[in-house]
């Protein structure tokens, strides 16, 4: 016991050092899960969370007659169902072109441009979308459908072609990094399994389908599940910002995350959107331990937990 | 022949691989050329990559008139240096004490970050306690403490991992028969041979903080209080309030005029990402190895 006190004593400024982290994230991350109860509460703002009256489930009522709370849910779950086959398909495609390039300046060349839209912000790419899709001065309109006679498109108040927009920007923005991340596996495969399988005289297509793939498939099989377990969450900066809020288009565009920012500060509905946010917090939650489950089954040592 | 055959994959993979690099580039060309355009040329025949006329009357018009911008710019600067500065240091003190295996309380600590990855509390709650709790609202703090741009899990998970394999234990035990303190040995013998994760880290909070509106956009309505990335926010749905915030007079209708505001707003946006672009390629592998560590290891 008193030798256990002395040690700790001895790594007090151990835990000093982590102390600023710990404060921190109990502050930003843990405080606020208090606050959840206020979706079950009449918000008012002179009363603030813990003394506004309880009202059950009444803002949860609400959130689902209202038939946004179907368009939401389905926009957020389509979308990720379309970013995550797109974003593994072409990572790994490029994955394996660049496992073919062997001159180290190109590979660095092509790392570095395939990567650099995932540094821009999302306000940056909303810009650069404006100049592609304005009604007035952009690209599409004055470049190829004037010349080709053709009358220009309002897409910023076309719900129809979003579902096209919002997936090739999203890969514009992020498949670079999903490629960087399968081709770190990639270049792990051993050698000599390619030097075998070309003394059997296998082509490189062959290859690729049996060594490369079968090689990825853990890579492949664990970021598809963690993504899954983010199904109900949406990049709330592609779907507000690069759209421009434009509420013509929200039947495609409209996610839980846009949903609940607007609820909050236009609407004025902090219920509702907290009701929305504990809706996405739990069946978020659900999935990440169902995909936890699976992981465990498929390999164990992938496990988050 | 045969040697055509085998170098056939290569050629292949080159082709393709430029053209997905041109498909990066395009869009980023498209904006930059926009700033560079003529004004009136634009109007009439749009952005285009070939505009009839070059001009650098937007950059002009920056420089003369630009007092908003050079503040955006400053609070930007401000921002993601000083949060940089304390959340790479938070981040790796942090790190390096769940590194240590003997400490006791490691696994709940290491539970305790982990969790942040899963689950929070969401915009509500967290923008309520910070209004109503902390009142950060219209606060250069709303720029830097909200959201986990300063410290998150995920960074201190990649420092620790990094300390556990790369800190040897003599090295420390050594420094400490030395009589040096713990502080002592982390920033003297630690620090010096942990620069690639520092860089990292460092990288990913700088690139978090630059690139930040979120926490522009739910916290701060004073334009004077705007960064970069919430002025071009703003003036993307709003052009008058460019023109006001920019001239400084009432009559924005004949600053409008005179302002050449279809290219300007494009050069604004640029001064936005030329600082990323220029230091990239320094440090595109420590980025490149951070979000692999990452992403492997969750």
């Amino acid at each position: 016991m008193k030798r256990k006190g002395r040690t700790i004593k001895k790594l007090l400024p151990l835990y000093i050092m982590a102390l600023p982290g710990l404060l921190y994230l109990f502050i930003n991350n843990y405080l606020p899960l208090s606050g959840l109860v206020v979706a079950f509460k009449n918000f008012d703002y002179a009363k603030g969370i813990y003394h506004s009256d309880w009202i059950g489930f009444k803002n949860f009522e609400f959130l689902f007659k209202n038939s946004a709370a179907v368009v939401i849910t389905r926009n957020t779950i389509l979308y990720n169902l379309a970013f995550i086959a797109i974003n593994t398909v072409t990572g790994i495609v490029v994955a394996i072109l660049l496992n073919e390039v062997t001159s180290r300046k190109a590979l660095k060349f092509y790392q570095t441009v395939i990567l650099l839209p995932y540094l821009f912000s999302m306000i940056i790419i909303s810009y650069l979308v404006f100049s592609f899709l304005s009604t007035d001065v952009g690209f599409l309109n004055k470049s190829i459908l004037e010349p080709l006679g053709k009358a220009p498109v309002s897409w910023y108040n076309e719900a129809k072609y979003w579902p096209a927009i919002l997936p090739v920007v999203n890969t514009w923005k992020s498949f670079g990094f999903q490629a960087i991340i399968f081709y770190a596996s990639v270049i792990s495969i051993d050698q000599s399994y390619y030097e075998a399988a070309q003394l059997d005289g296998a082509g490189k297509l062959q290859q690729i389908f049996y060594i490369t793939l079968s090689f990825l498939k853990p890579v492949v099989i664990m970021m598809t599940l963690l993504a899954v377990g983010k199904i109900f969450y949406s990049d709330f900066g592609l779907f507000y910002q690069v759209t421009q809020n434009s509420g013509a288009i929200f039947s495609t565009t409209n996610t839980i995350d846009t949903y609940v920012y607007r609820a909050l500060t236009q609407m004025g509905d902090v219920g509702m959107a907290a009701a929305a946010g504990v809706y996405q917090s739990a069946v978020g939650f659900l999935l990440v331990l169902a995909v936890n489950m699976a992981v465990r089954k498929i390999s164990p040592e992938n496990a988050l937990f | 022949m045969k040697k055509r055959k085998g170098n056939m994959p290569a050629v292949t993979a080159h082709v393709l691989l430029m053209i997905l690099a041109l498909f990066c580039v395009l869009p980023i060309a498209l904006l930059m050329i926009s700033s560079l355009s003529d004004n009136d040329t634009v109007f009439r025949s749009g952005y285009s990559f070939l505009p009839g006329k070059w001009s650098l009357d937007a950059y002009k018009y920056l420089i003369t008139q630009g007092e908003t911008i050079f503040r955006a710019y400053g609070i930007s600067i401000f921002v993601t240096v000083t949060g940089t500065a304390a959340g790479l240091l938070f981040t790796a003190l942090f790190g390096y004490a769940l590194s240590r295996r003997e400490l006791p309380g490691r696994r709940v600590m290491n539970f305790f970050v982990f969790f942040t990855l899963l689950f929070n509390g969401g915009m509500v709650p967290t923008y309520l306690m910070y209004v109503n709790t902390f009142h950060i609202k219209n606060t250069l703090w709303a720029l830097l403490i909200p959201t986990n741009i300063l410290i998150n899990g995920f960074n201190i998970l990649l420092a620790r991992t990094f300390f556990e394999a790369n800190v040897p234990r003599e090295l420390i035990e050594s420094g400490k028969i030395d009589g040096a303190g713990e502080f002592p040995v982390f920033f003297r013998i630690v620090m010096p041979i942990s620069k690639p994760i520092l860089a990292t880290v460092g990288l990913l909070i700088g690139i978090g903080y630059w690139n930040d509106w979120y926490n522009g956009l739910l916290y701060i309505t004073q334009p004077k209080l705007f960064s970069l990335q919430n002025y071009l926010n703003r003036i993307l749905l709003d052009i008058q309030f460019m023109t006001q915030s920019m001239s400084g007079n009432v009559d924005a209708a004949s600053a409008l005029a005179k302002m050449p505001t279809i290219t300007v707003r494009m050069a604004i946006a640029v001064t936005g990402i030329v600082p990323l672009i220029v230091i990239f390629p320094f440090f595109q592998k420590y980025f490149a190895r951070g979000i692999t560590v990452g992403a492997i290891k969750g």
